[in-house]
């Protein structure tokens, strides 16, 4: 017998061996061109000599294995070595970063869980309705939408037009609410604006496929109202499916995140690794890349937990 | 019968956006007014007029005319890409599934790795270590969208394999790529045009999205993402060459996802699934 516990542990399991695998497939990638970062760093000017002895400074002449492992083990205990743009310690911008971006995301997500929420179940509940095949035609419009339409828009309405808000979204530690609310209206009602689809179309297939149970049909047949099945019958099962779906749709957000910094000038961990591929900066680029696909993968962990708890079949 | 007659509006606005937009990218650079790159106003950032419909750019450009031309780009890359991984997804995953298991575990093991990399900082990550030519530009959104396409090609191919018509073809002992080739490939061919389509959606997305943060297409080249960068500085005078652009990708994108819904939705009707 297979308890809850034992099918958590065995996810994170493989979420750790995904992660390993991400790391490999990272740190390759990124390394197809070796030596390129002393030869850059000195210019094109340097002497051979000069080069070769900035490869064996960085450790770029041990071979890419021995490379690796040492990657792999300095981003473990917390040091990824130094960035190639300004020679300041990976970490420490990533640490500068990092909660700048958590903040963003999280607020963005707060605010949307509610109403993607609402717009998904009432979708699911008037399903092959006028209102469904509306809020459908609509949430499929939205996620069409590039990111940075969304905030141009954004920006020309409110900040250019009726300048309630400023263009500029970062609010200096210390800042009144107001302040604060001001910066972050734009950036938050963009993600905003991509998540709530995402998650609305996932929440309502959710539901939906609850809908399609047996016990539903008996309920109609019982002659419960519409609000009653939906809500009192089909919602309690289905809230493993939906915590599921927003989990994933909240995944939306990693890449929302990226064109909202950068639009918006905001100094989050994403402008950082837009930063550090244009100045091909690959220490911090791929520490970037691993927190994104960590991020990533703790979303999908967290899903897949939901999904797992809310099995009744596996409570015993 | 609301149903099908919004089904059939919302599917044919798509069609009509994309039989627009395939003139755009066939016949679009023989449509512009102005040449490309050619600085036709010394006013920036004009307001839409009856000289040019869509303004000037940032440096006195005629913005309809850049966007004949960027729209080019973005399609013909887009597309390349979404065919690139649907070709590379579909022999793989076919691959996979009339292979043995091991090598059936170790290739999904791999596409799971790659598909946990979220496709933009995949992306990201090979633009730094590769650059952004137009053929690098394809193949990056390519292999990004390669593992989804692989894992809808494998399940697909999978179920094809116990199929009775390919039990019966191995069993007169057809080899693994006649089997691949004739009874399963044929059978998958309708679902993986679907997902080609909606992944050319992405791909679309993605390419304006790198360019738009300045990663994508390089300078003298632009694509409708580019244009949205360089004119960014006219948001502030409410310049349609920052606007317009961004519009068009919208309407390419949603054109294309109305149709591929209601196909689907039409398809799903037809077999009597819900």
């Amino acid at each position: 017998m297979k308890s809850v516990l034992f099918l958590i542990l065995r996810r994170i399991g493989t979420v750790l061996l995904t992660l390993f695998l991400v790391s490999m497939v990272v740190f390759s990638l990124s390394s197809l061109l070796p030596g390129d970062a002393a030869q850059q760093l000195l210019g094109q000017s340097a002497t051979p000599e000069a080069v070769a002895a900035l490869r064996e400074v960085l450790g770029l002449d041990k071979p890419g294995h021995l490379r690796y492992l040492d990657w792999l083990r300095g981003l473990i205990v917390g040091d990824p070595g130094i960035s190639l743009a300004n020679d300041l310690p990976v970490a420490q911008l990533v640490a500068e970063r990092l909660p700048r971006s958590l903040l963003l995301a999280g607020i963005a997500a707060l605010v949307s869980v509610p109403l993607a929420l609402t717009l998904g179940i009432a979708s699911a509940m008037y399903g092959g309705t006028r209102v469904d095949r509306f809020l459908n035609t609509l949430t499929l419009t939205m996620v069409a939408i590039p990111e940075f339409l969304v905030a141009t828009t954004l920006v020309l309405v409110f900040a250019v037009k009726l300048n309630w808000v400023s263009a500029l979204s970062y609010a200096p530690p210390g800042a009144s609410f107001g302040q604060f609310i001001a910066a972050y209206a734009l950036p938050v009602l963009t993600l905003f604006f991509v998540l709530v689809a995402q998650m609305a179309r996932m929440s309502r297939a959710a539901v939906l496929d609850q809908l399609s149970q047996p016990y539903v049909e008996m309920a109609v047949l019982k002659g419960a109202s519409l609000p009653r099945v939906v809500l009192r019958h089909a919602l309690p099962n289905a809230i493993g499916p939906i915590a599921n779906a927003v989990a994933l749709s909240l995944s939306y957000l990693l890449g929302g995140v990226i064109i909202v910094e950068v639009i918006f000038n905001y100094p989050g961990i994403a402008s950082l690794m837009v930063d550090s591929v244009a100045n091909r900066d690959m220490p911090l680029l791929q520490t970037c890349a691993m927190i994104f696909c960590a991020a990533y993968l703790l979303l999908v962990l967290i899903a897949d937990i939901c999904a797992i708890v809310s099995n009744p079949k596996l409570r015993t | 019968m609301n149903l099908f007659r919004t089904l059939r509006l919302s599917g044919s606005i798509g069609l009509i956006l994309v039989i627009f937009w395939l003139a755009v990218a066939l016949a679009g650079p023989a449509l512009a007014p102005h040449p490309l790159g050619e600085i036709v106003d010394y006013d920036v950032f004009l307001p839409m007029s009856s000289t040019y419909p869509m303004g000037t750019d940032y440096l006195g450009r005629d913005v309809l005319s850049r966007i004949l031309y960027g729209a080019r780009f973005t399609i013909t890359i887009g597309a390349a890409a979404a065919i690139f991984a649907g070709i590379l997804g579909t022999a793989l995953g076919i691959f996979a599934a009339v292979s043995s298991r091991m090598v059936d575990e170790t290739l999904s093991r791999f596409m799971d790795a790659l598909s946990a990399i979220p496709g933009k900082i995949l992306a990201l990550v090979m633009i730094a270590a590769l650059g952004s030519s137009v053929a690098l530009l394809i193949m990056i959104i390519g292999v990004s969208y390669t593992p989804g396409c692989y894992r809808i090609a494998r399940s697909l191919a999978v179920n094809l394999n116990q199929m009775d018509f390919v039990q019966v073809a191995r069993a007169r002992g057809e080899g693994r790529f006649y089997l691949a080739r004739v009874e399963i490939f044929p059978n998958m061919i309708h679902p993986m045009l679907t997902d080609v389509g909606l992944r050319f959606v992405w791909a679309v997305l993605l390419l304006s999205s790198l360019s738009f943060i300045g990663l994508g297409m390089q300078p003298p080249d632009a694509d409708l993402g580019s244009l949205v960068r360089e004119n960014i500085s006219g948001l502030a005078e409410g310049a349609p060459a920052v606007l317009m652009p961004a519009v068009a990708i919208a309407l390419l994108t949603i054109g294309v996802n109305l149709l591929i819904d209601s196909l689907r939705g039409q398809a799903k009707t037809a077999t009597g699934e819900v």
